[in-house]
């Protein structure tokens, strides 16, 4: 594949699309199958057959539009949105292209929701059909990795990636560039890349979203960290309940095997890179990195003490680079834009973009990507639209079961690495659930602390023994059980589990607790002082 | 190959020492006589950091490091006992004593048990955390051994001490979380396990009662560990 062949494909993509002059885009990524949009596809597919206008107009299946809430989403090539689509609606919407659109399946989007929105990592979701590399070709794809190759030097490279100011989207905020130049500078036999996939906080579907939508901008991302480093062996690591993000990976590995862009020798020079999946078997704590590269190599996956860092010894004791999925889905923008481009957006320190998974009480859950630096009652009450039913805010919980609850006093703080920090959430991998005035604080800090329970791997004592005493004690608050005794207990253990666990899993699971038990020490109290539960959740009776 | 290892010096309680750059913090300590709590460490077998007890302050850095897993570096300064330190080791000491059945006035290893001078070291009187009082199963399909998971830290010097230096891999690890434990083979009865040698130097490396010897009584379970110096004195030397 030389500069000039990838050209070719693109530009005959494009001539091919410039043919069509009607596009119907159907999301076909996991939100919108789940409620059916394969069956307005093949209602679309077929009714285009009858009407046999087929040359004219076509029908696609992309990737994630973003509203979630309001699936199957179908977009046309006028710029119409539409929402909840059935399969009898197929007609109606074949009609609309000519007569105007259908007015009662019109989703606006000139609302916040879109409008405040800034798309880098999802700019070709629900664009392109992810199933086809010309398309993302088409779309400048693989550009950066050709321009990488050819045009710059490794060294380039990590500077374009530290001069982004990118920092680990995985949750912990590493900056990026210096995690590429450590593992450029290690001294190994062999250097490794892993793709981390292992995507697994609660109500978090960043990652999955952006395989399913976008696969090779992940194999782009990878293939120019690879580059950059010196690695000539990749693994995306997946979880096994992503079936459809790894059928696409799959399918876009073996596409850019095909057009030379995986393999050896790639683009005509001595780069070669290959890229294998592997499958986790649902355990969360394989997402923390020691732990991930325990099961790529065949063991139980349970983490190690670090340092060594895997810059330095990871996989098979060799230097490797292990990223997060949005974190490489930055690469090819920053090094076809340029660093500087990607500095210019965002805050001082945590520059970019942002992808957020927006789920709980709020009008419009779905995906969104924004700059970082907007504030969280943006967030939560433009583009989420605010809670439904008219019911009142209560807490905004980031970070998943390493994050921590946020109340209404810190809305207009912005999204960024430190102020989340400070706050005592963290940014995490993206999971963004918003919590009404139905919600028990202490219920949900015990629902966080169950899971961490169950997917502590037992390795080291405090997260193993701890968890389930911090669990227990939180138990006996939402029984209207426990005395003032308890909740001191409570605040023992939390420090003894985040300061000693051996970790990340361990360290951060008193944070949904401890950010509870600073902005909602009411709500404790009056479970221990007053009997009462003022969500109404918990109680003897409530208890399963 | 003889690899040329850099010497270090780094202060520990305020006191210099040299060490090679190879050698971990509690390596050093144990040196120079100076304790530092731990029950899943054991000289001879790889480390793991996993009972976090051998936990350090080190200046610089706002973690606690494990000593057992922590390289020594050019003027680190380590503080093995504090305050703090204290309070997390007796913490965790007493949450192992709620997590399974640790009677020790009954046990086989009642005087020569790794986790009850633990307690004693850290001055452990009483448990401020509740028992969990699990039902733990006890398997004595051995011929020459029993193993009681009602006694068993998950300190893995079983699993390490089988697959190291006996070669046989019986033992590992099955359950997360609280439900983590010991099993042989596939979980199958021990007693039936193929892979077993009866070698007994899980038996000896034990720290509690949970391995020991068929026909001890309480407080008649001594093990002995001087094995594994040896071993590794003539693999070091072998090599």
């Amino acid at each position: 594949m030389t500069p000039e062949e990838l050209e070719q494909i693109a530009n005959s993509e494009r001539e091919a699309q410039a043919g069509i002059s009607q596009t119907v885009n159907v999301c076909v990524a996991a939100g919108c199958l789940s409620c059916q949009s394969q069956a307005v596809k093949d209602a679309l597919d077929k009714e285009v057959a009858r009407r046999g206008s087929g040359t004219r107009c076509k029908v696609k299946g992309v990737g994630c539009m973003g509203l979630c809430a309001e699936g199957p989403l179908v977009s046309t090539s006028d710029g119409t949105l539409y929402k909840a689509v059935a399969a009898a609606d197929a007609t109606a919407l074949l009609d609309g292209l000519e007569n105007g659109p259908v007015k009662r399946l019109l989703c606006p989007t000139d609302v916040p929701f879109f409008q405040r929105q800034q798309k880098i990592v999802l700019e070709n979701s629900g664009v392109i059909d992810p199933e086809r590399i010309e398309e993302y070709i088409a779309a400048s794809g693989y550009r950066a990795l050709i321009r990488a190759l050819t045009e710059m030097t490794p060294v380039e490279v990590i500077a374009e990636v530290v001069k982004s100011g990118l920092r680990g989207r995985g949750g912990a905020g590493y900056p990026t560039g210096l995690k590429w130049s450590t593992v450029a500078k290690a001294v190994g036999m062999q250097k490794y890349v892993i793709c981390n996939a292992d995507e697994g906080d609660p109500g978090a579907f960043m990652d999955r979203s952006v395989l399913e939508s976008d696969p090779h901008r992940v194999l782009e991302g990878m293939l120019i960290g690879a580059y950059a480093v010196g690695a000539s062996e990749g693994y995306i690591y997946v979880r096994a309940e992503y079936p459809l993000a790894i059928k696409r990976l799959k399918t876009a590995i073996r596409q850019a095997e095909k057009l030379g862009l995986l393999g050896t020798n790639i683009c005509g020079t001595q780069f070669g890179f290959r890229i294998e999946l592997r499958l986790g078997a649902g355990a969360f704590v394989c997402g923390e990195e020691t732990a991930l590269i325990a099961s790529i190599e065949g063991s139980r996956g349970m983490p190690r003490p670090r340092p060594p860092y895997p810059a330095i010894e990871g996989l098979l004791g060799q230097p490797t680079l292990i990223n997060n999925v949005e974190t490489f889905a930055n690469i090819p923008p920053i090094v076809r834009n340029g660093g500087e481009w990607y500095a210019g957006i965002g805050t001082e320190k945590s520059k970019g973009t942002k992808v957020f998974a927006l789920a709980g009480r709020v009008q419009n859950t779905g995906l969104v990507e924004v700059p970082m630096g907007i504030t969280l009652r943006e967030m939560v009450f433009e583009i989420g639209g605010g809670i439904p039913e008219g019911r009142q805010f209560k807490a905004v919980q980031t970070g998943g079961p390493s994050g921590g609850c946020l109340p209404a006093e810190c809305l207009d703080m912005p999204v960024d690495y430190e102020s989340l920090a400070r706050a005592g959430s963290i940014m995490g991998s993206g999971g963004m659930i918003v919590m009404d005035d139905s919600s028990c604080m202490v219920d949900v800090a015990k629902y966080f602390m169950d899971f961490c329970m169950t997917e502590s791997c037992g390795k080291c004592i405090p997260c193993r023994v701890g968890t389930y005493q911090m669990h227990r004690l939180l138990d006996t608050i939402t029984k209207l059980e426990a005395t003032p005794q308890d909740v001191v207990l409570l605040e023992e253990l939390c420090d003894l589990v985040k300061n000693t666990s051996l970790c990340g899993l361990g360290q951060s699971a008193p944070n949904p607790v401890l950010s509870t038990l600073r902005y909602f020490a009411d709500e404790y109290k009056g479970h221990i002082e007053r009997n009462q539960c003022v969500a109404g959740v918990c109680g003897k009776e409530a208890q399963p | 190959m003889t690899a040329v290892a850099k010497v270090k010096t780094l202060k520990i309680d305020g006191r210099d020492f040299s060490a090679r750059e190879d050698e971990s913090i509690l390596d050093v300590a144990r040196q120079n006589g100076i304790f530092i709590p731990r029950l899943c460490e054991l000289e001879g077998l790889s480390t793991v950091g996993a009972c976090r007890l051998c936990l350090v302050e080190v200046k610089g850095s706002n973690r606690l490091m494990a000593s057992c897993v922590t390289r020594v570096e050019e003027g680190m300064e380590v503080v093995t006992t504090s305050e703090r330190l204290q309070r997390y080791r007796k913490g965790i000491v007493e949450l192992l004593f709620t997590e399974r059945n640790h009677v020790c006035s009954v046990c086989v290893s009642n005087g020569h048990c790794e986790l009850q001078t633990m307690a004693q070291k850290l001055d452990i009187t009483h448990i401020h955390f509740p028992y969990r009082y699990p039902k733990a199963a006890v398997d004595a399909s051995h011929d020459r051994f029993i193993i009681d998971q009602n006694r068993c830290i998950l300190c893995t010097r079983c699993v390490r001490v089988c697959d190291e230096i006996e070669g046989a891999h019986t033992w590992d690890l099955m359950g997360r979380g609280i439900d983590c434990q010991v099993i042989t083979d596939l979980n199958q009865p021990w007693g039936s396990s193929e892979t077993c040698t009866s070698c007994g130097k899980c038996v000896q490396v034990c720290p509690t009662g949970a391995l020991f010897e068929k026909g001890r009584s309480v407080a008649e379970m001594e093990k002995r560990r001087d094995f594994l110096p040896y071993l590794q004195l003539m693999r070091g030397e072998h090599q």
